[in-house]
């Protein structure tokens, strides 16, 4: 009987292509939609949980300024021995390293190539979660003697040397001579869109003196702290909080003129607020898909009225009640689970596109396409209900005489 | 009418039914206790004026339609408290209905059109089309099985409509005005195809017209006035 009801649904399909598809419209947008926004919130949430990864664990940034974005101008800068202060006197600190960014012009041979340069301590590359791919890193040696030495991050290595070794050549930094020790593992893109590989890092003591122009020797931009394992985030941004107003000697009443950030904290913001970002989106989107529904049941009612007389013809031949209540109902699950099928494939269209311009992985998640098209199917069985029980109660006399 | 002897059990037999409509002021009795028997492989016209509740009477013999009160006896069986899924099921194992309007499913091929009692009684598909083109081929339709219904001429609609009828092999033949919509030369077509199912084949066939010629075909005129049988006879010259 099933087989019947789908052979018969099937053929009425067929006889009428135009409407079916405009029937299944609003499934297939809906449909559609919710998958491409869970998909691509999905791809959002996951590149910022990579991100978080990628930061190294437990890295806290310690900055000179209130907040991150307020003008730094007038406000002190650390020192050299701030950042040696927090080793010392906060225990929950695995390591500390100071980092100073400039802007660089570095020439090798014809090219040359602007980027930017880290001075830090060897301490950076386990605190920030930068391997080495090729040479070594610089070592507490290099940095005491304030060496000319570097390592280069891959889109330099690219830009300069192409298929050339690069270790153990000699660039020029800004006016300085400095030979290429090592060369940087490949990170990708932050998400602030910033390319981690467009870099070259290199002792701290080397920029402050050698790059650094007339600016004081002893300044530090920035100082990154990675905590013991365990240890509460929240808890360590506080010690060193503590410790920082003593050093830059703040009264009680004087607010904080530098600020610590929980990167981890901020990523977890971050992913949480894509993750709700992506349920109300999918939420959305999941109403058109209600809406979807509601239009073909629109159209079947209209449908079991338009052919009301076919369904006395059926009846008086023979067909039973419950066999025009399934053809209806067949009809209309198949009609929105073709609706379903046709949203699964736009969607995988859609998401992939939009993934790759917004520059979000695509991961393909199999769950939310069947959940989508599962909830297609029962549109179909809900909202077809009503349409299929009326044409099964039709009485074959009055359904034959109706015009 | 009735022979002498052991008398066999007629295919219908109807025992004081009536049928009436609507309730109160707008009550209606189109049926006033009719008695009836029909032996099986009789050709039976019902002819009247209009309004006299000759579709009525049809509706209950093809158990389309209850009677209000009354006996109903179908091939032995009492039929007039079935059920609707009952005579759902009756109507597609022994019944075939014509109709005044041809009543084709639109946009639907004739081949689709006739096999669908067949695909109700769940008979696969390969005897379905075979048996399909039989009965198309028996009302002369041999090269129009792929033709819907808007291909097909009037009296073409009726012999797909009869081919739709006949192709269950059914005991009755119902037909409602079968004539109503057909020129004469049509008119005439169509009945010899109806005379000879019900000779060649002695399915019972059950006529309602209102053409004194369409009926002579009949061996038995029934003729039904004001929710009665009014005369019930023999056509000079019938069996
Ligand atoms: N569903 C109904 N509700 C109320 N009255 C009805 C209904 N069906 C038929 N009638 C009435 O019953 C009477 C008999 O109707 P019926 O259709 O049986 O007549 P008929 O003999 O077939 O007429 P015609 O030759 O015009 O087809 C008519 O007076 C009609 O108005
Ligand atoms: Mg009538």
């Amino acid at each position: 009987m099933l087989l019947n009801a789908l052979l018969l649904a099937l053929r009425e399909i067929r006889r009428n292509l135009m409407r079916a598809f405009l029937t299944v419209l609003g499934i297939v947008i809906g449909v559609a939609a919710v998958i491409t926004m869970v998909t691509v919130g999905q791809g959002a949430t996951d590149a910022v949980t990579a991100q978080v990864a990628s930061l190294g664990s437990n890295l806290i940034i310690v900055r000179p300024g209130a907040a991150i974005g307020m003008p730094q101008g007038g406000v002190a800068r650390f020192k050299m021995s701030d950042a040696a202060a927090l080793a010392d006197r906060v225990t929950n600190i695995e390591s500390v390293a100071p980092v100073t960014n400039r802007s660089v012009s570095i020439v090798y041979q014809q090219k040359n190539w602007t980027t930017s340069v880290i001075g830090t301590t060897p301490e950076y590359f386990p605190i920030a979660n930068r391997e080495i791919a090729s040479g070594r890193a610089f070592n507490t040696g290099d940095v005491r003697s304030g060496r000319a030495v570097c390592t280069i991050g891959n889109t330099v290595r690219k830009e300069l040397f192409g298929n050339e070794d690069p270790v153990g050549a000699k660039l020029r930094v800004n006016t300085m001579a400095c030979e290429v020790i090592g060369v940087l593992a490949t990170k990708g893109q932050s998400s602030f869109g910033m390319d981690q590989d467009d870099t070259i890092i290199l002792p701290i003591t080397t920029l402050q003196r050698r790059l650094a122009g007339r600016q004081g020797t002893q300044q530090v931009g920035q100082i990154y702290v990675s905590g013991k394992d365990g240890v509460d985030g929240d808890v360590l941004v506080a010690e060193i909080g503590a410790v920082m107003r003593e050093l830059r000697n703040l009264a009680a009443n004087e607010s904080d003129d530098f600020s610590v950030m929980d990167t981890r904290q901020i990523a977890q913001a971050l992913s949480s607020t894509t993750r709700v970002m992506t349920s109300l989106l999918g939420a959305v989107a999941g109403v058109s898909l209600l809406v979807g529904g509601i239009g073909i049941m629109n159209i079947m009612l209209v449908s079991v009225t338009e052919r009301t007389r076919e369904i006395g013809i059926r009846l008086a031949i023979g067909a039973l009640p419950r066999e025009v209540l399934w053809q209806f109902l067949v009809e209309a699950v198949t009609l929105s689970s073709l609706g379903g099928l046709i949203g699964v494939l736009l969607a995988l269209l859609a998401s992939a596109g939009m993934a790759s311009a917004m520059n979000v992985p695509f991961n393909f998640d199999a769950s939310i396409n069947l959940i989508a098209f599962g909830f297609a199917a029962a549109v179909g069985v809900v909202f077809g209900f009503m349409p299929a029980r009326r044409a099964a109660q039709l009485d074959p006399i009055e359904a034959l005489r109706h015009e | 009418m009735s022979t002498p002897g052991v008398a066999p059990e007629p295919l219908f037999r109807l025992c004081g039914i009536t049928k009436t409509y609507g309730q109160g002021e707008a009550r209606f009795q189109a049926l006033r206790g009719i008695d009836l028997e029909i032996p099986r492989g009789q050709f039976v016209a019902v002819m009247g004026p209009s309004g006299s509740g000759k579709s009525t009477l049809m509706n209950i013999l093809g158990c389309l339609d209850t009677p209000t009160t009354g006996e109903y006896i179908f091939d032995g069986e009492h039929v007039e408290r079935f059920n609707s899924i009952q005579r759902s099921l009756l109507r597609r194992h022994h019944h075939g209905f014509i109709f005044q309007g041809f009543n084709l499913l639109a946009r639907t091929s004739a081949l689709e059109n006739v096999e669908l009692p067949l695909l109700y009684r769940g008979m696969p598909r390969k005897e379905r089309d075979a048996l399909a083109a039989e009965a198309l081929a028996a009302v002369g339709l041999e090269g129009k099985f792929r033709n819907t219904p808007a291909e097909l001429s009037g009296g073409q609609q009726q012999r797909v409509a009869i081919a739709r009828a006949i192709v269950t092999n059914p005991l009755v033949l119902f037909a409602d005005e079968p004539t109503g919509n057909l020129d004469t030369q049509t008119s005439e077509d169509v009945m010899a195809l109806i005379t000879r199912l019900n000779t060649e084949r002695g399915i019972t066939v059950l006529m309602v017209t209102h053409e004194t010629d369409i009926a002579a075909h009949a061996q038995r005129i029934v003729r039904v006035k004001d929710g009665l049988i009014d005369a019930d006879s023999l056509p000079p010259g019938g069996a």
